[in-house]
């Protein structure tokens, strides 16, 4: 017979205990919370979560990030050519891993929603002990995983995110944007506009009706009329159109003499078709050509827009050619181009490089700090200066955690000579010209917080 | 006035497209009784035979340019299409030039043996189950497709344009007696609609004078005593459903120039469709196109400028809101027949 030692009093006590841990969240729970700060890497590899969509309408996008996600991995534990690290301005990192430590990564499918991709970030954080998380492809998702990492003390390196929010009213001390932003859009390419198309212009907008569209439409629209321009009309489309002709068809009526397409992905695709289809390209309107802008640019959409996207001005964040078309001052540049490119034999989009960069800028901020602590990591990377990363000199900087680095300003190829030669670099628009105060307007209310390292 | 006909002309085009994948749908209800929720997956399908045919027209052999060079600074690798090397570079450029309308010899078929081999392979098991299965497996199978054809094709739109010959714009406006560019409509939008019209009429004509037809339509009014004559009226419903699928993939080839062709294409019309059909009256035919081209063209008027900013938000809901209408007023819809949908 054996003697039981449960008591009545015993009994409640643990189960008192086990319920309260049961209905706390179970990020606050981790067996490393009580190690200083969450999954602080206690064997000889560290894992980091690469959340970028693999299903959806960003898919494409997402495999583009993935890609240039494991060339970090790849180059961070010593394989293949050292890419950027053989250009980056800092010299700590040494191709053995991020403090020793085999660099070891899991990937999560952010659907481009921002509930599964919280989702899948939780689950890399709390299943598989990731460190830090990076990737996505809209900004809504942003917002979402980098206040989820603010909460559970992680670092969040953003992918492709562009709306101001992301580092102006949701800024979370925990996060960090190397992408440009819809500010920089708007003051990179307004004086562009103007020497090109003349400062007396009437602009239409079409507006994606979400945050990201809201944002940029604003930031194009004020530093456009700052130049002399007028907005004639702003119209918000549905994410879910697919034909644009009904909201094409007002623009042909209306006093306009450039369109402004604020769509991204798919919806820019299709409405630069059908405004092409409705001759607006060969419209003469007040005594002018009529002209279409895109704001912000990607070589997977320019592929998916085909030929309709010639001559069509935008913004990007980086482009392949910066190097071989301006020099060193884009140093790291051709070196990330020749290791993706011979990886996977064909150039990568602006997507994979800032996938790329934020991967090394991270791993180079824990090597710099000599911690993964996210306050350590807060601390090396806030108001860090660097170079060689392929954007020239650039600001992390310390009041909302955007890097502050030149803008590419660029236009549709009208005779591209083969499928990855889509866009041609018109200008850079430098630094200065895309800064702005911290407490800017368009990037009003919220605040960074102090770092959450998780305990 | 100038808006107003444009916006017609719109609803016209799009319309069109309700219109051919209701009728589809309409054919294979009144037939078969099925509610076919992967009828938008054929019409996705149909855009991607468009894609396919242009790519089968470019497969190339390598040419090695040793002038050039490529983005790693090797010497470049120019794609040469074998049809350049069978008709010549200016004829063979002009076959993949007409790929959209030539894709049409390869899309019904192609589009009859999907519809076939659906209906055969897995719809028919679901006959005697309730709709609500019919839905389930149908919607199934369409996620099922789109997530084949993402598989294959990727995420992201492909362009696919129209033959050079049928870029620009039509001036309605000097036709009609305004000013020059002020009611412009793109020839593709036009042929459209016109093929729209052609293929509504072909598919009206086969059931009207065709002895075929007038067998499926005796046996829409009344299997039963049809198959008690000895006719095998299961075979030509088959037969009507991989018609029903060429009409959907038919619509989708032709619009592949108007919205480059993307694997979640079917499903943005698959809804819509079906309030066409509702607003239409279940199993009419003649509903099914009246409803399409009537919700085509409300839809486009509520997305004119004017409206929105009356009614902010009304061009995403206006469709649904005809529909409550027309279903609070006419239950059966514009043009249902009594008894269908009623048991």
């Amino acid at each position: 017979m054996t003697k039981s030692n449960f008591t009545r009093r015993g009994v409640m006590k643990t189960g008192a205990v086990a319920g309260a841990g049961l209905a706390a969240p179970t990020i606050f729970t981790s067996a490393t919370w009580a190690q200083g700060f969450t999954n602080e890497p206690t064997g000889d590899t560290v894992t980091l979560g690469f959340n970028v969509p693999q299903s959806g309408p960003y898919a494409d996008e997402g495999a583009d990030e993935l890609r240039a996600f494991e060339l970090a991995v790849e180059h961070l534990n010593g394989g293949g050519d050292g890419g950027m690290m053989q250009t980056f301005s800092s010299n700590a990192l040494e191709g053995t891993g991020i403090l020793g430590k085999r660099v070891e990564f899991v990937t999560g499918d952010t659907q481009t929603k921002s509930d599964a991709a919280r989702a899948s970030a939780r689950s890399m954080i709390e299943k598989d002990g990731a460190v830090m998380i990076s990737g996505g492809s809209s900004s809504g998702v942003a917002v979402a995983v980098q206040a989820l990492c603010q909460e559970a003390g992680i670092i969040f390196m953003a992918g492709l995110t562009h709306a101001n929010d992301t580092t102006g009213k949701d800024k979370k001390a925990n996060g960090f944007r190397h992408f440009f932003n819809s500010y920089m859009s708007g003051a990179a390419l307004a004086p562009i506009l103007a020497a090109q198309y003349g400062s007396d212009r009437n602009a239409y907008y079409l507006t994606a009706d979400y945050n990201w569209g809201y944002t940029t439409e604003q930031a194009v629209k004020e530093s456009t009329e700052a130049m002399g321009w007028n907005t004639v009309n702003t119209v918000l489309t549905p994410l879910t159109q697919t034909d644009f002709s009904s909201y094409i068809a007002p623009v042909l009526q209306s006093d306009a003499d450039v369109l402004v397409l604020v769509h991204y992905g798919g919806n820019m695709v299709n409405s630069l078709t059908n405004a092409v289809q409705f001759g607006l390209r060969e419209r003469q309107a007040n005594g002018k050509n009529f002209e279409i802008v895109v704001p912000l640019y990607s070589e997977l959409m320019a592929r998916g827009a085909g030929e309709n996207i010639a001559g069509i001005l935008g913004s990007q964040n980086w482009d392949w050619k910066l190097e071989n078309q301006l020099g060193a001052k884009y140093s790291g540049t051709n070196a990330f181009v020749q290791s993706f490119g011979q990886k996977y034999g064909f150039p990568p989009s602006q997507a994979a490089h800032t996938c790329y960069v934020q991967t090394l800028l991270y791993a180079d901020a824990v090597q710099r700090a000599g911690s993964f602590n996210p306050c350590a990591v807060d601390e090396a990377l806030s108001g860090y200066e660097f170079d060689g990363l392929g954007n020239g000199p650039t600001l992390y900087r310390a009041d909302d955690h955007q890097c502050f680095k030149d803008v590419v300003v660029v236009r549709g190829k009208e005779n591209p000579e083969n499928e990855f030669d889509l866009v041609e670099i018109v200008e850079v628009t430098p630094t200065e010209q895309v800064t702005y105060a911290p407490d800017h307007p368009q990037f009003a209310g919220g605040s960074l917080g102090s770092c959450n390292p998780g305990v | 006035m100038e808006a107003i006909i444009l916006q017609v002309l719109n609803g016209l085009d799009k319309g069109s497209a309700y219109a051919l994948i209701a009728l589809g749908l309409t054919l294979i209800f009144g037939t078969l009784g099925v509610v076919n929720f992967a009828h938008g997956a054929l019409f996705m399908l149909g855009a991607f035979c468009a894609v396919t045919f242009s790519r089968l027209l470019q497969v190339s052999h390598t040419v090695v340019d040793e002038t050039r060079t490529d983005f790693l600074g090797n010497p470049l690798e120019v794609q040469v299409p074998y049809i350049y090397d069978i008709f010549g570079e200016t004829v063979g450029a002009g076959i993949i030039d007409f790929a959209v309308p030539l894709s049409i010899l390869m899309a019904i078929p192609v589009m009859i043996l999907i519809g076939v081999s659906m209906e055969r392979g897995l719809i028919r098991h679901f006959y005697k189950r309730p709709h609500a299965d019919q839905i389930l497996v149908t919607f199934g199978l369409a996620i099922v497709l789109q997530e084949i054809i993402k598989y294959f094709y990727g995420a992201n739109p492909i362009p696919t344009p129209a033959p050079d010959a049928f870029i620009g714009s039509f001036d309605f406006g000097l036709m009609l007696g305004f000013d020059a560019g002020s009611i412009v409509y793109p020839y593709w939008r036009l042929i459209y609609f016109l093929f729209a019209a052609v293929v509504i009429a072909g598919v009206f004509a086969f059931l009207q004078f065709t002895t075929f037809g007038m067998v499926v339509r005796a046996g829409m009014a009344d299997r039963e005593t049809v198959t008690l004559l000895g006719i095998d009226i299961d075979k030509r419903f088959t037969i009507m459903f991989g018609i029903a699928a060429a009409v959907a993939g038919l619509a989708g080839v032709m619009y592949t120039p108007i919205t480059s062709p993307n694997y979640h294409m079917g499903m943005d019309f698959l809804v819509i469709s079906f309030v066409v059909v509702v607003v239409g009256g279940m199993g009419s035919l003649p509903g099914a196109v009246l409803a399409g081209f009537l919700l085509g063209i409300i839809e486009a008027f509520a997305s004119m400028p004017e409206v929105l900013d009356l009614l902010p938000g009304i061009n995403q809901i206006i469709i649904y809101l005809v529909a409550i209408i027309v279903l609070l007023t006419r239950p059966r819809g514009l043009m249902g027949r009594k008894g269908v949908m009623e048991d």
